[in-house]
């Protein structure tokens, strides 16, 4: 209490509120200082750093094959793509050959996982909305892919498949049928879970026109991947900077339709991922259909020393662009590792959307960028 | 009951005790056996059952360890938490913190007075019975409000608020809907109400005509958002206020209020049976009493949990609604409509019976093509479903 008078007659006050970080959605361990008048928002300020683990760090500790397991950790709902990130740039650094099916087996991996990390997301969204059964639906199929996952790398989140030259394990041909049963059955239930939590009404009606991100802000606020997308922009790396096989594969990027409210809006991130799911499943029938035959991992020496320089490797992670900045100085460790990754600058645009909004519509915005606090915070 | 203990005391029991003292004691001790064998169990397994069909709607097991299929669960939650340390926060305020669960529960316990379980199984078959009910249900939102504000913390009083504009609006469309009924039957009293009625659909007020087809859905809805129900749940919206109103409770005075919604959730369904789907009305099969009270006890019941169940249903189905939605769908949609409802209904009150007889046959029939068509349309559904996926999903 404090212990100057009390105002004389009518008066209000903005309320400052803490939001996390252990808010149920909030995604991890997220924190907003928000201040509303009633239920309005009014600012909203993101305070990150509740998961640093100095992953970067690490990083100049650590050989280059050492580092790969850390790297698990910058996202551990979409590991195989850091992995992936991290041994493109020490290769790039090396000039090291990966092996041809090696190449296959990463991008059958990372599709798999993407379908994982997108399931969770869409799942988690539709529970922030309050829906609670596409939440549990979705992780019932993340199950079986978390089991595939199993049998591909022996791990269920955080893989450490991907390897400096090619894959740790090659796939074996019973996972390889799996996988094709698999994906036979998830098509349809995508479509299930469009019926149940995508038309639903309520659901819609929720994140139409909610927290409208425009073309101009996406650019300037650095949003990526899906966020990006959402807003209409036909901007994927796995097109627009092709890396390992995806210029042989055939697959379509989708954009924000305006689909049932503003281009830009809540609704359009979200249905982005929903089609981006079904793009994976096609990317991933082309995969195992051209699958060749060979070594899963070129002949890397023990003791990885790249010569001299600096390189930036780049893949489309689920939560957009993810890129490693390795700089060597000839021995056995990296010099300096830096990762770029998408939801730190999402959460950069939270600021300024949340003005104006209600703490429901916050939710629902946190929900869409899809920002997760490990790869936040690194 | 009165009849009973006058005779007692006839013949000599409880000498030199006034009577209206005697009365008093046997209300309290009836009160004592209704609430613990009967309406604490209720909510209980009401509980059990929400988590059971909620498990299974979302491919999960749910509760199945404590006693035949996990029937005791509520037994088991209610002792652990009974045992639980009791949490006051310091900062809360000290005498309205404790007594808001109380102030909840005793709303919805109240209730239990006036619903009619047989044609005698009733503990007050009050003529201003169906009013009566409305008024203490409306009794929750101050336990509500209460905690909330004495919890002194944001999140419980941001669900506070929600709830209390939620409820006071909502009662409104419950209302004129419940009057359409009153309307029709003439009495405010529920066993009146539910004599009006007969045993087949055909009799029954939801299907007498159009608009109180109509008044049906617009009660029911009402009467979710009343008993805080998804997706009408924003009072204690789990992921937008943390959990509302109940952020600060534990042990054993946070299961009140979830002892209340649960039991609120019979008393939604045991009004609807009342007001709209006759009640315990069953067709005349025998003379035997004892056998027709039951019959008419399991009737009740049964109909009263069909709409638990859907209550159920759509939980788990529907998102959550914005809080300025929820008013909006109130006051632009709902109010207007029920009052298209009592005035449409008081207009048919002018056709004749037979004209009457007729247009309740055509909404019936209307009815059942409305469920027919639904279940067409979910059809595919039953036919994609993976048994090894829905029907086992513990595998």
């Amino acid at each position: 209490m404090s212990e100057t008078a009390p105002a004389q007659g009518f008066f209000t006050e903005e309320m400052t509120i803490s939001v996390g970080p252990q808010h149920p959605s909030t995604h991890g361990v997220l924190r907003f200082v928000i201040k509303t008048d009633g239920e309005v928002i009014s600012e909203a300020i993101p305070d990150v750093g509740y998961l640093h683990r100095s992953i970067e760090k690490i990083g100049e500790k650590v050989t280059y094959h050492g580092y790969v397991p850390y790297t698990d950790r910058a996202d551990y709902l979409a590991a195989m793509f850091a992995n992936q990130a991290f041994c493109m740039a020490a290769e790039k650094l090396a000039g090291t050959e990966v092996s041809r099916r090696g190449e296959f087996c990463r991008i059958i991996a990372c599709e798999l996982n993407r379908l994982a990390s997108h399931l969770i997301s869409v799942g988690t969204f539709g529970q922030d909305i309050g829906a609670m059964t596409p939440f549990v639906h979705a992780l019932r199929e993340r199950e079986s892919i978390n089991n595939l996952m199993e049998e591909i790398c022996g791990a269920r989140l955080t893989y450490n498949y991907i390897r400096i030259g090619g894959v740790g394990y090659d796939i074996l041909p019973d996972t390889l049928t799996r996988i094709v049963e698999f994906l036979d059955h998830f098509g349809p239930i995508v479509e299930e879970f469009n019926r149940l939590l995508s038309g639903n009404k309520i659901f819609i009606q929720r994140l139409a026109g909610v927290a409208v991100v425009s073309k101009e802000d996406a650019l300037s606020y650095n949003l990526v991947g899906p966020n990006l997308r959402g807003s209409g922009i036909k901007w994927d790396i796995r097109r627009d900077i092709p890396y390992s096989i995806y210029p042989e594969l055939d697959f379509e990027v989708p954009v924000g339709t305006a689909q049932v409210g503003t281009l830009g809006d809540s609704y359009d991130r979200f249905w982005v991922r929903i089609r981006e799911m079904q793009e994976s499943v096609k990317i991933l029938y082309q995969c195992l259909k051209m699958l060749p035959k060979g070594p899963a991992i070129a002949k890397v020496p023990k003791k990885f020393k790249p010569p001299v320089g600096e390189c930036y490797a780049r893949v489309e992670a689920p939560r957009g662009d993810m890129g490693f900045y390795v700089v060597s100085d000839g021995s056995e460790y990296p010099y300096r590792v830096r990762i770029r990754t998408g939801s730190f600058t999402a959460m950069s645009i939270i600021d300024k959307l949340s003005k104006g909004i209600m703490v429901a519509d916050l939710i629902a915005l946190i929900g869409s960028l899809d920002v997760d606090a490990p790869e936040i915070d690194r | 009951m009165q009849a009973l203990l006058d005779q007692m005391m006839k013949d000599g029991a409880f000498a030199g005790v006034p009577r209206e003292v005697v009365y008093a004691i046997a209300m309290v001790l009836s009160a004592v056996v209704v609430l613990s064998v009967f309406v604490a169990p209720l909510a209980g397994v009401t509980s059990w059952l929400e988590r059971r069909v909620w498990a299974r709607m979302q491919s999960r097991v749910g509760p199945n360890r404590v006693g035949p299929q996990g029937i005791l669960q509520w037994l088991a939650d209610g002792i652990k938490n009974i045992m639980k340390e009791d949490i006051i926060p310091t900062a809360a305020d000290q005498k309205l913190f404790p007594l808001a669960p109380y102030i909840v529960f005793m709303g919805f316990l109240c209730a239990f007075v006036v619903i009619p379980f047989g044609a005698d199984l009733i503990v007050a078959d009050l003529n201003i019975g169906i009013l009566y009910l409305l008024a203490v249900t409306s009794l929750v939102v101050v336990g509500i409000l209460m905690a909330g504000w004495s919890s002194n913390n944001k999140w419980s009083l941001l669900g506070g608020m929600r709830s209390a504009a939620q409820i006071v609006s909502y009662e409104i469309p419950a209302g004129l809907s419940v009057l359409t009924i009153v309307f029709l039957a003439g009495t405010l009293s529920m066993q009146g109400i539910i004599k009006a009625q007969g045993w087949g659909p055909w009799d029954w007020f939801m299907f007498h005509n159009p608009f109180t087809f109509c008044a049906f859905f617009l009660f029911f809805t009402a009467a979710l958002a009343e008993g805080n129900r998804t997706p009408f749940d924003i009072p204690e919206a789990e992921s937008e206020l943390v959990a509302g109103y109940v952020t600060e409770y534990s042990g054993m005075r946070f299961l009140f209020f979830f002892f209340a919604e649960w039991g609120n959730l019979y008393v939604i369904g045991a009004v609807a049976t009342t007001l709209f789907m006759g009640g315990w009305q069953v067709p005349p099969v025998t003379d035997n009493p004892v056998l027709l009270a039951i019959l008419q006890f399991v009737t009740f019941f049964l109909k009263a949990y069909f709409w638990v169940f859907v209550a159920m249903w759509i939980r788990a189905t529907l998102p959550r609604v914005r809080v300025d939605q929820l008013m909006s769908l109130c006051w632009k949609y709902m109010v207007p409509l029920s009052f298209i409802c009592l005035l449409g209904t008081i207009g048919f009150m002018f056709i004749s019976d037979q004209g009457q007889r007729i247009v309740g046959a055509l909404t019936l029939g209307f009815a059942i093509a409305t469920v027919i068509n639904f279940f067409r349309r979910v059809g595919f559904q039953f036919r994609a479903a993976k048994p090894e996926l829905y029907w086992r999903p513990h595998i």
